[in-house]
């Protein structure tokens, strides 16, 4: 087992930077498109239902079927990599707009109406009160997202989108089971390290009562 | 209707939210009936700091307001006085505008506050609250320089100001860079008046200021606001329901009851009248008490 790990440990590191890759673009990409619209969410009453709504059902669409569902889309399906990327960020959507809505909506009211109060402007009561006050829940979404885009990259290698997702497959194709944990541990390590990392600054940020 | 929703959600969209919203406050009050409008003049001329005027204010479907009509004079503490839901609070939030009156108005330095700027008239007035509603993320200093800061003070002004703030509101100066959950109550709560007269603002607001501090602590505070005022000379509207807060702190106290006011005396009145309503304010105000 660690021999074969040995003898295939370039492979194994290369699979893994992709893997990476492909998360850490997603996450990146997802967190600039979800958290704005988790702010808009929270400023705009009527867009809730909606948006939530339509993050939610992405969330409910099997992995492998979103992955097909993209394919034909122009741009997106020329290259694996886009799909998967694609597919993983919208994935990540939901947990990162929700949790930056419940965030912002959790901020103490008697805190916000103080800064009101003291002339803040929408926008100055964002940047000075909302978001520093959320930052852990917002993370805390970041971090749930991280975490399943970890998992769930794994199966962009069924589009060829390459990943840690490539070992496993070749592994379940050629009943290897220590090609399948070449591809599984490394995913769930990343995983753990990712849920650990991202935890810590979670914790580092969260105001203290 | 569908249009003039479809055209907000998308002046909205396109971030012109605010000024969206001050046409839509022209149109509401355009909406009020004719017999309740003011005239277009609306610069008071008795040069009072702050005037209510026959304000009524609807919050869903309650009135917590009704005809509240009193006046502020430059330099003098009102103490308006009531059981909670007596539309006290809602009095001083409509002086800062966080609330606009449904029919009436307001008028704070001579001017509507519909017809201010409402971020130029908050940060000229200063606010201080139940708790004290300090940011739990900021230092003292930067809570103190909250106000200053957003006016893009240089950095040195806000320094010198700290300094004497902290000064004045009787902070030693080691706590600057405590937070909020480190301080105790009182501490807090001079952080709060500090904060307050930041940018030394002629009108404070005080919404109970005191209520959340034990007894000695309070009796501490209140003196020294006294000492405080009696330099500063501020206008100050100060919300209490204690008795003795409002006989110890106010030159005027103003009793509500369920959004109305039912008198206004100076303190010397108040302490010695033996009208029905302040007696029987009295009598309630002493039925809560343990002993």
């Amino acid at each position: 087992m660690l021999h074969f790990f040995y003898t295939n440990r370039w492979q194994i590191l290369t699979l893994t930077l992709e893997h990476l890759w492909l998360v850490g673009l997603a996450i990146a990409i997802a967190i600039i498109i979800g958290v704005p619209l988790g702010i808009l969410v929270s400023r705009r009453a009527w867009l809730r239902k909606p948006v939530l709504g339509g993050t939610n059902v992405l969330q409910t669409i099997p992995s492998l079927a979103l992955f097909g569902f993209l394919l034909p889309a122009p741009w997106l399906g020329q290259r694996s990599d886009r799909l998967a990327i694609a597919a993983l960020v919208l994935y990540a959507l939901l947990p990162i707009v929700r949790n930056t809505y419940t965030g912002i909506m959790g901020v103490d009211p008697a805190v916000k109406e103080a800064a009101l109060g003291m002339g803040m402007t929408d926008g100055e009561l964002l940047r000075h009160v909302e978001l520093p006050l959320g930052m852990a829940f917002i993370l805390a979404g970041v971090r749930i997202a991280t975490v399943t885009a970890v998992g769930v990259a794994t199966i962009a290698a069924a589009v060829g989108a390459g990943g840690l997702g490539e070992l496993i497959f070749r592994g379940l194709a050629m009943v290897n089971n220590e090609l399948i944990l070449a591809g599984a541990i490394p995913a769930a390590l990343l995983a753990i390290i990712a849920d650990v990392a991202i935890g810590a600054v979670e914790n580092r940020l969260r105001v203290p009562k | 209707m569908f249009r003039s929703y479809f055209s907000e959600t998308w002046a909205l969209t396109l971030g012109f939210g605010a000024k969206w919203r001050e046409l839509r406050l022209e149109m509401r009050n355009d909406a009020i009936p004719f017999q309740h409008r003011q005239p277009m003049e609306t610069r008071s001329s008795t040069g009072e700091m702050i005037e209510f005027r026959e304000v009524t204010c609807t919050l869903g479907e309650e009135k917590v307001l009704r005809e509240f009509s009193v006046s502020v004079s430059k330099g003098e503490t009102l103490v308006l006085l009531g059981r909670s839901g007596s539309g006290k609070t809602t009095a001083l939030k409509l002086i800062n505008r966080l609330l606009l009156p449904t029919y009436g108005e307001v008028n704070v330095n001579g001017r509507k506050t519909e017809a201010w700027d409402k971020i130029a008239l908050r940060r000229s007035i200063g606010w201080v609250i139940q708790e004290s509603g300090l940011f739990p993320h900021y230092s003292v200093e930067a809570n103190i320089a909250i106000v200053p800061r957003l006016e893009r003070w240089p950095r040195d002004r806000v320094e010198t100001r700290l300094t004497e703030l902290m000064q004045i509101v009787g902070l030693p100066p080691d706590l600057r860079k405590r937070y909020p959950h480190q301080l105790s109550g009182g501490q807090r709560q001079r952080v709060g008046v500090a904060r307050a007269l930041a940018a030394d603002p002629e009108i404070l607001l005080m919404d109970e200021p005191f209520g959340a501090l034990d007894a000695i602590t309070r009796a501490d505070i209140q003196k020294e606001f006294l000492r405080l005022q009696s330099n500063l000379r501020k206008t100050i509207v100060l919300v209490t329901h204690e008795v003795r807060e409002a006989l110890l702190l106010g030159t005027r106290i103003a009793l509500l009851e369920k959004g109305s006011l039912l008198g206004l005396w100076t303190k010397e009145e108040f302490a010695h009248s033996t009208d029905p309503k302040i007696r029987q304010y009295l009598e309630s105000d002493r039925a809560q008490l343990p002993i």
